[in-house]
């Protein structure tokens, strides 16, 4: 049972009215945004075979990747306050994405991808590596990152634009995460314009 | 003679495009959201080893090289219809580069 029944939730949670205006929204995103499954479920088999879902289906399985990596942040003991409050605060921010996910592939008629074990994550992140709190911030940074890149590389792809607006807030939360991972790292900030998604 | 030049391609710009264009899903030695690359050089595809693959690309004919990379990173779907990935390379150079990092790599030891 996800926590969030549907994507509307962020855009609440975040204290902002939500961007996904019922005039803009095709019949598809606002059956689903709003939770009217018949609705949803009625462009379902069109929307899986578009791919969208499988797309999302990837960025799901990079949620669960980035909750993963923040657990084993936070069970290294490499962590310190006030850091480790700030990557908790993350972790939640990635849960919010997953449940959101997750919904959404499920109205839309697919199924999530399962989360691993953390052994797997631990090993495929190289966990053993992570020596200090700066090793570990340097992980989620780079994990940010790449999902950050990720999210905006898959948006000319999907094709219902409501899904890509989507997509593109989540990348702007993985961007704050970046922003202030570096920062906590004490690296300058990009030179230039448009860093991101190049 | 012509009066254009062909760029070499050039494996250390791959590297970098690789880890920020496609380190969030993917890595050299482990699965992750996307496989494994180690290998991936005259690999047929769906065949790195422990990856969950698309029904799609497992029953592909595709063999990995320069050009069949190339093809899959300018347009995947259109290589391979019903895959799941849902990134693309559209400038060329970059798409060679990318390669050229994994070629270089697979060649080692």
């Amino acid at each position: 049972m996800t926590k969030s029944g549907d994507l509307t939730r962020i855009s609440t949670i975040n204290g902002r009215r939500s961007f996904l205006g019922t005039a803009t929204l095709s019949a598809a995103a606002l059956a689903l945004l709003s939770g009217r499954d018949v609705l949803a479920a009625s462009h379902a088999g069109a929307m899986k075979e578009s791919g969208d879902v499988a797309i999302l289906n990837v960025a799901l399985g990079l949620e669960h990747e980035g909750i993963n990596a923040y657990t084993l942040g936070a069970q290294s003991g490499l962590l310190q306050k006030p850091v480790l409050d700030v990557a908790v605060r993350f972790q939640a921010d990635h849960k919010e994405h997953r449940d959101a996910l997750a919904a959404t592939i499920r109205k839309l008629g697919g199924k999530p991808v399962e989360e691993k074990a953390l052994a797997e994550y631990a090993k495929s992140l190289k966990a053993d590596t992570l020596k200090n709190q700066a090793d570990v911030l340097e992980l989620a940074a780079r994990l940010e990152l790449g999902a950050t890149n990720a999210y905006l590389g898959v948006l000319p792809s999907f094709k219902d634009a409501q899904l890509a607006k989507v997509a593109a807030r989540l990348a702007a939360d993985e961007v704050m995460h970046w922003t202030v991972l570096n920062n906590a790292l004490g690296k300058p900030l990009p030179a230039g314009g448009m860093p991101f998604g190049a | 003679m012509q009066a254009f030049s062909v760029q070499a391609a050039d494996a250390v710009r791959g590297k970098q495009l690789y880890e920020s264009r496609c380190g969030a899903c993917h890595s050299i030695d482990e699965n992750r959201a996307g496989p494994a690359h180690k290998g991936v050089f005259g690999r047929k595809a769906g065949m790195a080893k422990g990856f969950e693959y698309s029904p799609a690309v497992k029953a592909s004919k595709v063999v990995w090289n320069a050009k069949t990379l190339d093809r899959w990173l300018a347009d995947p779907e259109k290589l391979i219809p019903g895959q799941k990935m849902g990134f693309s390379v559209s400038d060329a150079a970059d798409r060679a580069d990318l390669i050229e990092f994994l070629r270089t790599y697979n060649a080692r030891p």
